[in-house]
This record gives structure tokens, C-alpha cells and sequence, in this order.
């Protein structure tokens, strides 16, 4: 390489940047930039044409000054007359100096494109990659409305050279990415793929980038590339180090494509058939085998190159999350990683393991290695790997070692970096509900984390402890005696005065017993907080005054006499003043009983959604919560919120006056559309306020109304619209949680929770850009019969979504008889001003109705033999794909909503199954036997499914169930 | 990869490739962020942190550190090895390379990276294919700065 001719291409441009370099300070920068601009500025502008040299000499130092920080207002005319010289380096600079400063000014823009089109039609290699480069480093829509047909012509077109079809590839990659409806591949597709198999290693790194990027948008048309991918990688994987000449990196043979190969895969559910599937297992167990050998090399570049390909192979068993014994293997791997000497391999095995927590079948593997990761919560000198380790014990977390993780948590928020203090607060208020057995250990838990961190107590988790405590009775004594106690501290935080207040305030009379803890003493030591509290709390601890009040008639005196003192009654804060006025009205005018309806008890609050999830969600993507977490919170979530056996929608005390818990109000509300939100402002309601976030929850029935209006509209079926069926279709039918679709552009994370006949979907719509959606809105049809089968309500979502951000919608869901169609949901949303449109298939199914019934071995059978009539049997064999793991089956069977019966079936090599599914207008009693026959290796037996009832959907239903049975 | 920043220790940003659009002050904010971020960080610290909704990868060579923000799917160990490659490329064109190279050469050093990655993407990870691609332009470069030298120029 000639090295001396490097630095004086351009003498003047040197000596320009020495200058600036030798100035001692900014304004002396800033001085010579002025006088360079100027001596530009009368150069472009004087008499004498500028030779092409000099032109590119004035537009490099021009682009010099630019990148230094300053703004530039001229020369983008001379930069684009340097786009049309035949000297390479004058071509090359202009192309350097609109990439960078290019602007919208319309003139210009059809200057250089006419620019760019010369030198695509040049027939000139070097030529083209310039102006290839150009269009992709730019990458406007302009030039996509240009150049976004041509390009595939280029890509794939017989006599184009390597290095031209790699920068034609990741062009239009790039033009894909900012104006997806411009690039049309239609015709281009199957040749597009078929670059997998070319010879030049170089123009197969470029292309799968593209195929993956239009893979992930048009799975289907793209889904031959899979077979493709994996005999390229198995080739790659299997050729020694030295095959691949310059592709190798360090003695790995090409990382970078290795990675892509295997992100490429990712995008598509494991390969149907079996030898493309046996091959691509081989490649991955020879990637965990490698990494067991002793490395060709010292060099941290060969062990990063060749951990870059394990880890990517990790994510892709992960991805396919049906291989149990690859992912106990990649299992143990990121354990050792635990422990390696790197950091960088630390922090990602600790990263990995995360999703490895979410996956059933490596669950338990991932628990062992819990001491390793609370060491790391401990040790680790970076923060950054201590976030991870705390986010992985969150994702292990469960019911057994609950305890342990929330105590490491804790303490390890007593030194806990500030930047991550708020969000492990969350997390320990969400385990702590989560996995609370006992609510006295949940109650100090949160008591506990105030105290600790106190000004990372957000409003939701303070909230949420008082939710929990006025929906169950059994822990109402302890938290007031706990809240009395930790009152007593010379210095407490506002946090905890807020929730002593209104623990008090609600159950303070289980403690008056206690000479100890008597009416006076209770209000003494909640007075005594009073004057240090900001207004929002001083306002709480005025109503926790009023109920004392009628707790405690004895109070009156005292506290009527604190209310009427001037500090209160002509406090300057008008909210402070007006409760004042109030409660002290309202104490010496209304009679006990009309005082006791109007301070009585807080009802309980509604089963939903945590709002710490929610705010934990919202901070981390809904990646953040892991799978067995969302599975859990279908099964313990009513038990723990105590409002799903008597919950009921009534988020206001004015409300709840009105009406008692009805026997016959549904369990999740779904049907509940009473005015809620629409309740008068009252004194009574300010004893609420601080629920205010209830609000939004409980809207007016005229909006609610407006909302099912908009949903009954049919979907308009443009005719780019796109039916996305397949991935999603079969994944959920035994599980409720998950991503349910994910392209470039938009992540639909799915929740749900189903009772009875009755379910609540809430999808979590992201936007993975960083540009805002606009005109966002969502449909949800129910077409054909199914319209009469099932009722599908929701609201409409916000038009907006900015980069980046996540928003919800709740699906509310009944099931009124019998179905077999999954509802449909429509999305459309301009992004950079194209319109989107996809249709995808909620994962809907008969079987989320199922309510697990469990029975005796003789009433099985008895109930068994009953059912004899065609109509009221199905039966089905199949082949399994796979070993038949009992574990696996055993969780395949649970997701489906049945209980799986012990001790049933005289074999115990059998599972059985029983089941009521709830619809609306009949219950239908399921029984179900699996007799896997493991002998033959290849066969199921799904013995008679046996209903109650003429049962039409049944077969459906088992289509649901074999072709996933098969994918175990 | 959303963008690659080349920063000094003293904070001087050096090269800046963004494979997103962004308006420039949304870009002189992100990198006013992050050469903070990255700069505050202690040397035998990971590699990798989050930041925002991305992953930051950087490294430091002698006095320069080079950092790159990808997104979450991406791979980090590989984009570590995409800023070797990337180190190798310079080092081996401008032989042995230094700060004062991209300082001076900074039009190289864009076009280096260009034939390197292209939207973000890597376009071509043999280091003889690319340098030869930069080569054949040195070739043409040299015999103009041959013809102009014969006019000197006043500066």
C-alpha cells in the first residue's frame, strides 16, 4: 500500500486542518472557520471557473468544517457539479459530501439523482458502487421513488459484478428499510434468495441481510431460504479453519455470515422437514461442541468471533424453544460463561440466560444457578453486568425461590446504583406480589423497600401495597400494626406516611385495642408526620382524619379542633383548604349513620392488570417480562389480587354506595359498562383521589359506547392489506403469552387470561423505529358465523405512537357458544408516510375456555363409558416428531386448560385429561386420553376425546391440538 | 447497526456514520450523550451497555474509542469484531495507524468504512477485497495529485 501518498492528496485542505488543530481556543477556532468560509465562499462565487480539483479541495474542507460541528449553507451546488467529473476522486468527494449534508432542497435532489443515474448506467463497477453507496447512505424516499426499481434489476442480473451486487444488495436493504412500499421484490424474489448459494462469499454476507429484512415482512414468500440457509451453514460449520481463505477471521471460518445465517433462521419456526431439521441440529451441537475445544487461539478475536456464533445459536434454540436437550446444553454453556474471566462473556451469558428463564424446559436449569448470579448481583464491578444479573434473577424468580431473590434483592438495594434503584424497586414489588404466600411477607417486603428506597417508591407501588391490603382481609390487622410500627421511626419516609395514612385511616380500629396503639395515639403519631409532608400528602392525611372520625368517635373532638385551626381551615393550597372546610362541615352536620355510609370501608378495588407490571413494561419492552411470568399470572394472578372471586368494577366510594357486590357480577367485568368514571365529584370521592389513575380504566358509558360502534365496522380490505396467519396460529394454542407478531417495524406482545367463559387479552403494540406511527388504529372483527359465537369488545387505541413507545389494548371476550374461527385483527398505521396494513389472527381458541375438572379414576371411566354415541367421540393418531418427553407432553396438556389427572389411566404410561370448556350458553364436559406408544417411536395415540354434548367443534378442536402435539 | 461514532479521549469526535435518519441536532444530542456515557465508563468495564432502546458496543485503541449502537436482535460480540475489522482496515491502509490519520484523512476514512459496511450492514468482511476496492481509487488519486503538483498551489 503506497503509504505516502495518503495525507497530501489535498496540501491546502492539510495545512486548513493543522490550522485548526494549533488554535488554543474556540473562538480562535471559530475565527480561522470564519475566514475559510469566506475565502469558500468568494471562490465559488468569483469570475474564474474553478478547475475540478480546486472545486474538491473547497468541498472537502467545507465537509471538514461541517463534521467539526458547524453549520453549512452553501456548496452543496459545487458538490454536486464534482457528481459529473470523470475523475474518480472529484466523483467521490461530491458523492462523500451529499451523503453526509444532504438536504431536501428539491432542485438539488433531481440534480443528483439524474447524477446517480449516469453512473448506474455507466457500466463503470467502481462508478456504480459510488453511487450505490450514495442512494443507501442518503436513503430518502426521493430516491427510493427513483432508484427502487432499478436496483433488483442490478442485483440480479447475470453479468454484475460481486462487489456491485454487494453494495446493490444492501441498498436496496436500506431503501427497504425507510419506503417498504416502494420496493416491490414480486418477480426478483426467488432469485433474490437464491444468492444464498453463491460462490462469493462477499455477495452471500451482503444479501442475507436483505433476505432477512424482507423475511421477517414476507415470511411466506421468503420461506425457501430456510432450506438454503442451512445447508450454507452446515458447510461453513464443517470446513476447517483455513478453507475459506480470507472469509476466515482468527481461525473461525466467516463469523459474520455464521451470525446471519443463524439470525436468518430465526425468523421462521424450525424447519418441517426432517432431514433440512436433522442437518441444522447437527450444525448446532457442533457449535456447542466447539465451544468446548481448546482454542486455536489466544487472540480475544478468535474467541469473540467464535462466541458471537454460539450465542447466536443459543438465541435461535431459544427461539425454536422444542429442542429440551439443546437447551439444557446451551443452559449449561452460559452457566460457565458465568464464571469466565471476560466480562463481555459474563454480561451476556447473564443477558442470555434471561430468555433461557422463560422457556419451560430450561426453567429448572437456569434455577441452579442462582448462588453464581446473586454473587454477581454483589460483586460485579460494572454496573452494567449487575443490571443483568438483577434482571435475570428476576426472570428465575419463582414461587420456590421467591424469598431468597427478593431478600438479595433488597439488600442489594441498600448500595444499589442510582440508576437502576427505581426499576429494582419495581421488580421487588412485583415478585413480592407475585409469589406472596403469605401476605404479612408481602406486606413488609414493601414496607421494607420504603424504607430502603423510599424516593424510588413510585406512586404504583404504593398504590398497589394498598389495592392488596383493602382486597384482603386476613392481612388488614397486620398491616396496620406493621405501618403503626414503622410510623415510629424519628425519620420516615413521605412514602411511608402516605401508606400509614390510609392503612390507618381504613383498619387503624384492628389495632385500637392495643392501649398501646389507641384511636388518639394513632392519630397523635400521624399528626406528628403531618406538618413535614407535602401538600398531595398532608390532603391524604386529612381524610385519613375524617374516617378516624368515624372509626373512632372518640377522635372527634381532637381532630375537628386540628381541622378548624387556622393553618387548616385558611390554608392558602385551596385542595387543603376545601377538605378542611369539608370534613369539618360534614363531621359536625351529619348524623352517625349517614357519616358511616359515607366513610365506610373501601370496597375492593377491581382485579387488572398490575400497575407496577404495567410501568415495568412500559420502562423495559415487553420483553422485559418473561413468559413464565405472564404464564404464572394467569394461574395466581386472581388469588393474589383478591378481586377475582369478589372483585368488582366499582373503582369510586360514590359508586360502590350505590351498589353492593352482586352475586351475579362477572368476574373480570367484562361486562360491567356502567357509568363509572361519571361519578359527581363528592368529598366522598377526594378519599379516592389518590386511585386517580382508576380513571381512565372507568370511563363514561358514552365513550364506551363509541368505542364498540367503531369495532363493529368490517375491516377495510385494501388490497395491500396482508394476512398473516401461520407462526402465530398453532404457538398459542397452549400458552397465552408471547410475542404474537414481529416484523421491522411493530412488536404485538400478547397477554391473556381466561375465566370461565369469559377472557381478557391485552396486546402490547411497540414501536421498533424511532420515528413516530401516526393514524394508528386497530380493528378487531369477528367475521362470518363467529360474529354470533364470540364477543369481542375494546377501545379504540391512541392515533399516536411515538419511537420507540408501547402502547395497550385490552380485549374484552366472551365466549357465547361453540367456535371454530379465530376473530381477526386489523392494524394500520402510516409510517414515514406509508400507509401500513396487516391483518393477523388473534389466538383465540374453544380450548382457552376449558375450566380444569379433577376426578377420581371411577368416575373417569364411568363418565368415560357414558359417552359411547359417534358424535360424542374423536380420535386421532399421529406421528410424533420427536422423543416424547413426558415433561413436555405434561406441559403441552396443562397449557391446553385441562387438568391432567393422576392415577387415572391403569397405564401410567397414558395421560388423561378432563375438562369443562364454558361458553355462554353450555358447558361442555371434555375428556381426554394421550396414549403415546413409545415403543414404535412413531406414534400417538390420541384415544377417543369424549363429550357431553353433540359437540360440533371437537374435531376442530383436536386439529388444534394434534398438529402441536406433533411439534413436541 | 443504527450508527458508529469514533471519539477521542478527550471527547473530539472523529468519525460519525449514521445508518438512520436523524435530524443533526437529534445527532449532536445522542453523541453529546454517549461519548459522556462512554468516557465516564472505567477501562476494564464490559463492552456493552443499554442505552435508550439500544445495545452500545464500543472499544477503545490507544486514544480513540470506537462505538457502535445496534439494536436488540443484534449480535454484540460480532459488532465488536465489526470495530476490529474496521481498526485492521485502517491500520493496514494507512500502515500502522493513528489518531492523526483520520484526523488528516478523515475523507478515507469514510470511504474505508463505506466499502466496509453499507447501511449498517457488512458488505464485505475480507480485508483484501476491500482495500483492493480502495486501492484501485488510490491509484487514479495518485496520478492527478501527480499532475497537480506541477502547480503549486498558493495557499
Amino acid at each position: 500500500m503506497p503509504a505516502v501518498s495518503k495525507g497530501d492528496g489535498m496540501r491546502g485542505l492539510a495545512v486548513f486542518i493543522s490550522d485548526i488543530r494549533n488554535c488554543k481556543s474556540k473562538e480562535a477556532e471559530i475565527k480561522r472557520i470564519n475566514k475559510e468560509l469566506a475565502n469558500i465562499r468568494s471562490k465559488f462565487k468569483g469570475d474564474k471557473a474553478l478547475d475540478g480539483y480546486s472545486k474538491k479541495k473547497y468541498v472537502c474542507k467545507l465537509l471538514f468544517i461541517f463534521l467539526l460541528g458547524h453549520d453549512i449553507d452553501f456548496g452543496h451546488m459545487e458538490a454536486v457539479n464534482l457528481l459529473s467529473s470523470n475523475k474518480y476522486t472529484e466523483k467521490q468527494i461530491g458523492y462523500l459530501f451529499i451523503s453526509v449534508l444532504v438536504n431536501s432542497n428539491s432542485e438539488l435532489i433531481r440534480l443528483i439523482n439524474n447524477a446517480i443515474k449516469n453512473d448506474l448506467s455507466s457500466r463503470n463497477p467502481t462508478f456504480m458502487c459510488l453511487a450505490l453507496h450514495c442512494i443507501a447512505n442518503v436513503g430518502s424516499r426521493e430516491m427510493a421513488e427513483a432508484f427502487a426499481s432499478e436496483i433488483p434489476r442490478i442485483l440480479v442480473a447475470g453479468d454484475t459484478m460481486d462487489s456491485v451486487k454487494q453494495s446493490a444488495a444492501l441498498c436496496l436493504l436500506r431503501l427497504y428499510k425507510t419506503s417498504p412500499d416502494l420496493v416491490l421484490m414480486g418477480e426478483w424474489t426467488s432469485r433474490v434468495v437464491h444468492l444464498l448459494n453463491d460462490q462469493h462469499m462477499g455477495v452471500v454476507t451482503a444479501a442475507i441481510s436483505l433476505i432477512t429484512c424482507l423475511s421477517q415482512k414476507n415470511p411466506d414468500e421468503f420461506k425457501t431460504c430456510v432450506s438454503l440457509a442451512v445447508s450454507r451453514l452446515s458447510r461453513i460449520v464443517s470446513s476447517a479453519s483455513t478453507d475459506l481463505q480470507d472469509y476466515t477471521y482468527y481461525f473461525v471460518p466467516a463469523p459474520w455470515l455464521s451470525c446471519k445465517l443463524l439470525r436468518l433462521l430465526q425468523c421462521y419456526p424450525p424447519p418441517e422437514d426432517g432431514a433440512v431439521k436433522g442437518r441444522l441440529v447437527e450444525c448446532l451441537e457442533t457449535i456447542l461442541n466447539k465451544a468446548q475445544e481448546p482454542p486455536k487461539s489466544k487472540k480475544v478475536q478468535h474467541s469473540n468471533a467464535k462466541n458471537a456464533i454460539l450465542f447466536e445459536a443459543i438465541s435461535l434454540i431459544i427461539h425454536y424453544d422444542s429442542e429440551p436437550n439443546l437447551l439444557v446444553r446451551a443452559c449449561n454453556q452460559l452457566g460457565q460463561f458465568l464464571q469466565h474471566r471476560e466480562t463481555n462473556l459474563r454480561y451476556l451469558a447473564l443477558e442470555s440466560m434471561c430468555t433461557l428463564a422463560s422457556s419451560e424446559f430450561s426453567h429448572e436449569a437456569v434455577k441452579t444457578h442462582i448462588e453464581t448470579v446473586i454473587n454477581a448481583l454483589k460483586t460485579e464491578r460494572d454496573v452494567s453486568v449487575r443490571q443483568r444479573a438483577a434482571d435475570l434473577l428476576y426472570a428465575m424468580c419463582d414461587r420456590s425461590n421467591a424469598k431468597q431473590i427478593v431478600a438479595e434483592m433488597l439488600s442489594y438495594l441498600e448500595t444499589a446504583d442510582y440508576s437502576i434503584r427505581e426499576e429494582m424497586v419495581l421488580k421487588v414489588a412485583i415478585l413480592a406480589e407475585k409469589y406472596a404466600v403469605d401476605y404479612s411477607w408481602y406486606v413488609d417486603t414493601i414496607l421494607n423497600l420504603i424504607r430502603i428506597a423510599g424516593d424510588y417508591v413510585s406512586e404504583e407501588v404504593w398504590y398497589r401495597v394498598i389495592q392488596i391490603v383493602i382486597n384482603r382481609d386476613d392481612v388488614q390487622g397486620y398491616a396496620a400494626k406493621t405501618v403503626f410500627e414503622a410510623l415510629q421511626a424519628p425519620a420516615c419516609h413521605e412514602n411511608m406516611v402516605k401508606v400509614g395514612g390510609y392503612i390507618l385511616g381504613e383498619f387503624g380500629n384492628l389495632i385500637a385495642g392495643d392501649p398501646r396503639s389507641s384511636p388518639l395515639v394513632q392519630f397523635n403519631l400521624l399528626h406528628s408526620k403531618f406538618h413535614l409532608c407535602s401538600v398531595p400528602t398532608r390532603a391524604l392525611l386529612l381524610s385519613a382524619y375524617i374516617k378516624f372520625i368515624n372509626l373512632f368517635p372518640e377522635t372527634k373532638a381532637t381532630i375537628q379542633e386540628v381541622l378548624r385551626c387556622d393553618s387548616q381551615i385558611r390554608n392558602s393550597d385551596v385542595e387543603l383548604q376545601q377538605r378542611a372546610v369539608e370534613y369539618l362541615k360534614l363531621s359536625s352536620i351529619a348524623s352517625t349513620d349517614v357519616l358511616a355510609t359515607v366513610l365506610e370501608e373501601m370496597p375492593p378495588f377491581p382485579e387488572r392488570e398490575s400497575s407496577i407490571l404495567a410501568k415495568l413494561k412500559k420502562k423495559k419492552g415487553p420483553g422485559a417480562v418473561s413468559v413464565t411470568e405472564l404464564e404464572d399470572s394467569k394461574r395466581e394472578g386472581g388469588e393474589l389480587n383478591g378481586g377475582g372471586d369478589r372483585g368488582q368494577d366499582t373503582a369510586t366510594m360514590a359508586a360502590s354506595n350505590a351498589s353492593t357486590p352482586s352475586p351475579s357480577a362477572d368476574l373480570l367485568g367484562i361486562r360491567s359498562t356502567a357509568p363509572l368514571g361519571a361519578a359527581p365529584a363528592s368529598a366522598g370521592s377526594l378519599l379516592v383521589d389518590v386511585f386517580s389513575e382508576a380513571g381512565p380504566t372507568a370511563p363514561s358509558a358514552a365513550v364506551n359506547d363509541d368505542g364498540f360502534l367503531r369495532d363493529l365496522e368490517q375491516p377495510t380490505e385494501t388490497s395491500d392489506s396482508l394476512l398473516v396467519e401461520g407462526s402465530g396460529d398453532l404457538e398459542f394454542v397452549c400458552k397465552n403469552n408471547g410475542v404474537l407478531f414481529e416484523n421491522q417495524l411493530l412488536q404485538i406482545g400478547i397477554k391473556s387470561e381466561y375465566r370461565q367463559n369469559l377472557g381478557r387479552m391485552y396486546l402490547f403494540y411497540g414501536n421498533k423505529t424511532s420515528v413516530q406511527f401516526a393514524s394508528f388504529t386497530t380493528t378487531v372483527s369477528c367475521p362470518g358465523e363467529l360474529q354470533s359465537q364470540l364477543n369481542v369488545q375494546t377501545k379504540p387505541v391512541e392515533p399516536l405512537v411515538e419511537g420507540g413507545a408501547q402502547i395497550q389494548q385490552v380485549l374484552n371476550i366472551e365466549c357465547l357458544t361453540d367456535f371454530s374461527d379465530a376473530p381477526l385483527l386489523n392494524i394500520k398505521f402510516r409510517y414515514g408516510g406509508a400507509l401500513q396494513n396487516l391483518t393477523l389472527k388473534l389466538p383465540v381458541t374453544i380450548n382457552k375456555f376449558f375450566q380444569p375438572t379433577e376426578m377420581t379414576s371411577h368416575d373417569f371411566f364411568q363418565r368415560w363409558k357414558q359417552l359411547s354415541q359417534p358424535q360424542q367421540e374423536a380420535q386421532k393418531i399421529f406421528k410424533a416428531n420427536n422423543s416424547m418427553d413426558t415433561e413436555v407432553l405434561k406441559a403441552k396438556l396443562l397449557g391446553l386448560g385441562t387438568a391432567l389427572l393422576d392415577n387415572v389411566d391403569p397405564n401410567p404410561e397414558n395421560y388423561v385429561c378432563a375438562g369443562v370448556i364454558q361458553t355462554k350458553s353450555q358447558q361442555v364436559g371434555c375428556l381426554l386420553r394421550l396414549e403415546p406408544n413409545a415403543q414404535a417411536q412413531v406414534q400417538h395415540t390420541d384415544s377417543p376425546e369424549r363429550v357431553s354434548h353433540n359437540y360440533s367443534s371437537i374435531p376442530n378442536f383436536l386439529h388444534y391440538l394434534s398438529p402441536y402435539s406433533v411439534n413436541i | 447497526m443504527q450508527f458508529m461514532l469514533l471519539f477521542s479521549r478527550q471527547g473530539k469526535l472523529r468519525l460519525q456514520k449514521w445508518y438512520v435518519p436523524l435530524c443533526d441536532k437529534e445527532k449532536k444530542k445522542i453523541t453529546r450523550e454517549l461519548v459522556q456515557t462512554v468516557l465516564a465508563r472505567k477501562p476494564k468495564m464490559c463492552s456493552f451497555l443499554e442505552w435508550r432502546d439500544l445495545k452500545i458496543v464500543y472499544k477503545r485503541y490507544a486514544s480513540l474509542y470506537f462505538c457502535c449502537a445496534i439494536e436488540d436482535q443484534d449480535n454484540e460480540l460480532i459488532t465488536l469484531e465489526i470495530i476490529h475489522r474496521y481498526v485492521e482496515l485502517l491500520d493496514k491502509y494507512f500502515g500502522s495507524v493513528c489518531e492523526l490519520d483520520i484526523i488528516f484523512n478523515f475523507e478515507k476514512a469514510y470511504f474505508i468504512l463505506d466499502e466496509f459496511l453499507l447501511g449498517g450492514e457488512a458488505q464485505e468482511t475480507s480485508k483484501k477485497n476491500v482495500l483492493k476496492a480502495i486501492e484501485q481509487a488510490d491509484l487514479l488519486q495518485e496520478n492527478i495529485d501527480f499532475q497537480m503538483r506541477l502547480f503549486a498551489e498558493p495557499e
